[in-house]
């Protein structure tokens, strides 16, 4: 598997979203050890193209029905096949184009082809020979490219020219729900990531893991919650946070709000929490969130899983998750620093893209004084487990 | 199995004052019964000059399975509308719904008061009412009508229109068929949306995977695989949604109902097809069958013999074939991504069958579909670029595709700037409904489209599109224009310059009769059908002074396309991606003309 090898590594050299959102951002390095580059390269492609627009002709099958009675015109263009680079190239060079672009630009090209054809209907050749290159805002130099405005008739009124023929206010009515049902699309999300029972050492165990939001493309009440505990037994801990999220970009979002704990000791803690939860290059889906106690206490915890298609229905999904901590906080069992680690492994099959079982393996580690503190309170530093369930969303 | 015989023709024709009785004649309507003669005039048209049309509730069938659709009169596709340039017409669509309805008449040149988008032209069909459509026709060709309301048009609320010219048609067939084209789901449009807004790829079932690495099967390698990884883009987002849900139907018959058109071997035959998808773009053929393409859009063009055609959502071709042997043949229509097909059946008889082709391979995207097939007009001049874009056509090795992907270029990826603003125009919104900017979009219109670069037969281009007669207006434009197609795939967020409509955009304002160049960017990994209402543009394809006159544009994937236009309907008028779930996701806008002088009302 050494594209999970290679995976897992990117995944720690990522470090955390925003580094993996400069890669977006990053600049044209890309010296190109290509060759020499052709300036005519891909242009030939008009001159190849000729073939099947020509290719009437070679069935000069041409029943005097035919279509538009223009049989008789049937032979090829004297240029067909001809080298048209050159007189596509022009344009390109010309290009740079300024706020008021030739309105002819690419026309004079055509060799003849330009203005009234007096041969109209006749000419049967030429097909796809030169099409004018219209440069854009990617072939400008000097800043973004400025339209020209449109010219003052264009700006009368009426605002909304059926106002005038129906009753405003009925069509006022009609372009709210215009734009509604254009764009501003609202959706509500329940994605259950794991819902699973675990085999290991100890006590058999279940979690679950699930998040969910309510909202439009941009603006969204985000919801998780994540917990676990032992069958026959108590809960160990469980967690819900609600948040506001807002799309920052294209595959980001910033989230923040309050997150609760619950644990059977009693020692449940609030916190304030912020963080981002995207999708990272390569695929990787990754969330990071600091959360501050009531008792002043900055912890932090970082995500990332990945999909590896090994069919369109077996996915194996590698995922880690660090936790780090600012501070000793020995009600909550942790030590400052790296506290704790979790990696998984869990194969999934979809027999529907919103429902798949699972096995796999989840190994745990924790370090430092949080190792100790389990340690002392009977646990193990580290705990490997077998772990079946399932993940769906709605 | 039933050609309709004369009682049921009667009953018709006598219905056609009366909207209400057509349900009677089942959900099929004549001229799309599983084995249709054709055309001939003593089949029931609706014909006006009084045409009444009521929309409703129907179940429909396929596949052996039922499901809920909305219909015209019952009937799915919505009866034929045949009528006569230079006529009046005068449609009273009646709504038995329970929400709103519309109709809007696909490519007709009216006042704009009768186009039919709500909340533009006006306020729509309120359940219970009736909305008269009054207008004249001024034009001949193959168009359609569909529901602006509601996404109603992909549960089948959709018919075609032919229109007879008033003079002698230029072009001569002795039978005519008209292909409606459509995709067929029993998930609600709405669950459709909500899935893709949820998980992208919900329908891709093709997607890159291990196993294909392993044996080959993807035609994708390692370091192209890290490429597309790297950019967070899918190489085989070809249509959002597939074959995984969805029936495609030729009049509103399955696959295995397999509609079948006769025909007399040595007649010329005409067929008129209508692409009236939801979010479908199909590529077709019909094997052992030459197609002269004779009509694009509704405008005639020069003749041009193909053996298959793209059609994108929303186009009509009308193409004529002369089949000379007693046999039957399978018309296919096969969506872009393979993921599924259409079939009917060309036949001397009814029961005939033809063999019926398997499934293409899954085509994978290509540099030139990321916006950079117009690299080599770049400074950068990445040698390696034009790969991508250059000719499939004539070369006929597999894996071009492939071949530029392994080459030095694909690996610096990366450390390119696949979205940067100074390649939009300064009025662009680069957020978060904007995941590329095409950094060298290339003019496509002589590249063979999606799913046929590799195919061993001539391939119908835009750049073979010629307008029959001479351009009507051939002031040069005094204005250019650039409207970049915009999206972020992982948010199914679309629009245009990085805005959805309800983000309150700037209508696009053109002055009465003025003559604009319009440029059509896509940065977007997917071809956009862009649709003008009340307007034909010339697409700007090398047939300077009989440039191919459309309603709607197929924008290949990073790539631009340019038109001309004479804005001489004032008016508001709706402009937008014909992919339904992209229009319901923001990409629409509205086009203004003004001032209204002359405006019918």
């Amino acid at each position: 598997m050494k594209t999970l090898a290679l995976a897992l590594a990117s995944l720690i050299l990522t470090a955390g979203p925003v580094a993996a959102q400069s890669h977006d951002h990053s600049s044209h390095t890309a010296p190109v050890q290509a060759p020499a580059p052709d300036p005519h390269a891909g242009h030939d492609m008009s001159g190849m193209r000729m073939a099947p627009a020509a290719a009437p002709a070679q069935t000069p099958a041409p029943d005097p029905h035919a279509g538009h009675h223009m049989s008789h015109g049937a032979a090829a263009d004297p240029h067909a096949g001809h080298d048209m680079s050159g007189m596509q190239t022009a344009p390109a060079a010309a290009s740079a184009p300024t706020s008021a672009p030739d309105p002819h630009a690419g026309h004079h090209m055509n060799h003849g082809a330009a203005t009234a054809d007096p041969h109209a209907g006749h000419d049967m050749g030429g097909a796809a020979s030169a099409i004018p290159d219209i440069p854009t805002s990617a072939d400008a130099v000097g800043g973004r490219l400025v339209q020209a405005s449109p010219p003052p008739g264009a700006l009368a009124g009426p605002a909304h020219a059926a106002d005038l023929l129906f009753d405003p206010s009925v069509m006022a009515a009609a372009r709210r729900q215009l734009l509604a049902e254009n764009g501003d699309v609202r959706t509500t999300a329940v994605k259950i990531d794991a819902l699973e029972a675990g085999f290991g050492d100890g006590a058999d165990s279940y979690s679950w893991k699930a998040q969910g939001w309510t909202g439009g493309d941009i603006n969204r009440f985000w919801w998780k919650t994540e917990g676990e505990g032992v069958f026959n037994g108590r809960l160990h801990d469980a967690e819900v946070q609600a948040l506001y999220s807002r799309a920052v970009a294209p595959f980001w979002d910033v989230q923040a709000g309050v997150r609760q704990d619950f644990r059977p000791d009693g020692k449940d803690t609030t916190y304030l929490t912020a963080g981002v939860q995207g999708v990272a290059p390569y695929w990787f889906e990754v969330s990071a969130a600091a959360f501050l106690s009531t008792r002043g206490d900055l912890t932090a915890r970082v995500e990332a899983e990945y999909d590896l298609r090994l069919t369109q229905k077996w996915i194996l999904q590698p995922s880690v998750e660090a936790a780090l901590s600012a501070s000793d906080t020995p009600e909550l069992q942790l030590g400052s620093g790296l506290t704790s680690v979790k990696a998984g492994l869990r194969l999934r099959y979809e027999i529907r893209k919103a429902f798949a079982p699972y096995v796999g393996v989840e190994w745990g580690r924790s370090f430092g004084d949080t190792a100790d503190y389990a340690r002392a309170h009977g646990g193990a530093a580290d705990d490997t487990r077998l772990v079946v369930g399932i993940r769906a969303w709605f | 199995m039933s050609i309709p015989n004369l009682d049921r023709r009667t009953l018709l024709r006598g219905a056609v004052a009366g909207g209400g009785l057509l349900g009677l004649q089942g959900l099929t309507p004549a001229w799309a019964q599983t084995v249709s003669p054709g055309l001939r005039s003593d089949l029931p048209t609706l014909n006006g000059p009084n045409i009444d049309l009521t929309v409703g509730h129907s179940p429909f069938t396929v596949g052996g399975r039922t499901g809920h659709a909305f219909t015209v009169n019952g009937l799915l596709p919505a009866p034929l509308l045949r009528m006569r340039e230079g006529q009046n017409v005068r449609l009273s669509v009646t709504n038995t719904l329970d929400e709103d309805t519309s109709i809007h008449w696909h490519g007709l040149l009216l006042p704009f008061q009768m186009d039919g988008v709500p909340g533009v032209s006006f306020p729509g069909i309120r359940p219970r009412e009736t909305f008269v459509y009054e207008f004249p026709i001024k034009q001949s060709g193959t168009y359609w009508y569909h529901s602006h309301s509601g996404m109603q048009e992909a549960m089948g609320h959709f018919g075609p229109i032919v229109i007879d010219p008033a003079g002698v048609d230029p072009v001569a067939y002795d039978r005519e068929h008209v292909l409606v084209l459509s995709d067929w789901s029993f998930l609600h449009p709405h669950q459709i949306l909500d899935k893709l807004k949820k998980s992208p790829g919900y329908f891709n079932r093709q997607r890159t995977t291990v196993a294909g690495l392993l044996d080959g099967s993807d035609r994708m390698s390692l370091s192209e695989r890290r490429m597309w990884g790297a950019m967070r883009m899918d190489p085989r987002d070809i249509l959002d949604v597939s074959g995984a849900t969805y029936t495609y139907l030729v009049n509103g018959h399955g696959p295995q109902e397999n509609w079948t058109g006769l025909f007399r071997p040595g007649e010329r035959v005409r067929l008129r097809i209508i692409n009236a998808s939801a979010m479908s773009i199909f590529n077709v053929r019909i094997p052992g069958l030459a197609m002269t393409v004779v009509q694009a859009d509704g405008e005639n063009v020069r003749p041009v013999e193909v053996d298959e055609f793209q059609i994108s959502v929303a186009e009509t071709y009308d193409v004529i074939v002369r089949p000379t042997e007693d046999r039957a043949y399978t018309i296919v229509s096969e969506a872009i991504d393979s993921s599924g097909m259409g079939r009917a059946t060309l036949a001397p008889r009814p029961g005939m069958t033809a063999e019926v082709p398997p499934l293409r391979q899954t085509p994978n995207l290509t540099m030139a579909d990321m916006g950079m097939g117009g690299m080599n007009h770049d400074a950068m001049g990445h040698g390696a670029m034009d790969h991508a874009s250059m000719g499939h056509g004539d070369m006929a090795g597999m894996d071009h595709s492939a071949q530029a992907a392994s080459s030095p270029m694909s690996m610096d990826h990366s450390g390119m700037n696949m979205r940067d603003p100074s390649k939009a125009p300064a009025n662009m919104a680069v957020g978060v409904g904007v995941d590329a900017i095409a950094m060298a979009p290339a003019n496509r219109l002589a590249e063979r489209p999606q799913g046929l670069q590799d195919v061993d037969h001539r391939v119908l281009v835009y750049a073979d599109l010629r307008a029959l007669t001479p351009n009507r207006d051939t002031r040069p434009p005094s204005r250019s224009l650039e409207i970049h197609l915009t999206g972020n795939m992982e948010r199914f967020m679309w629009g245009f310059d990085g805005r959805k409509f309800s983000e309150l955009v700037e209508p696009i304002r053109f002055e009465l009769n003025e003559r604009v160049r319009v440029t059509l960017v896509n940065d977007t990994m997917m071809a956009h059908p862009i649709h003008l209402h009340g307007h034909f543009f010339e697409l700007v394809n090398g047939h300077d002074g009989h440039q191919p006159l459309k309603h709607t544009v197929n924008v290949a994937p990073g790539s631009k396309v340019t038109f001309d236009l004479t804005a001489d309907a004032p008016g508001d008028w709706a402009f937008h991606c014909h992919l339904l779930m992209h229009m319901h996701a923001g990409m629409f806008n509205v086009v203004t003309v003004r001032p209204l002088e002359g405006a019918a009302s």
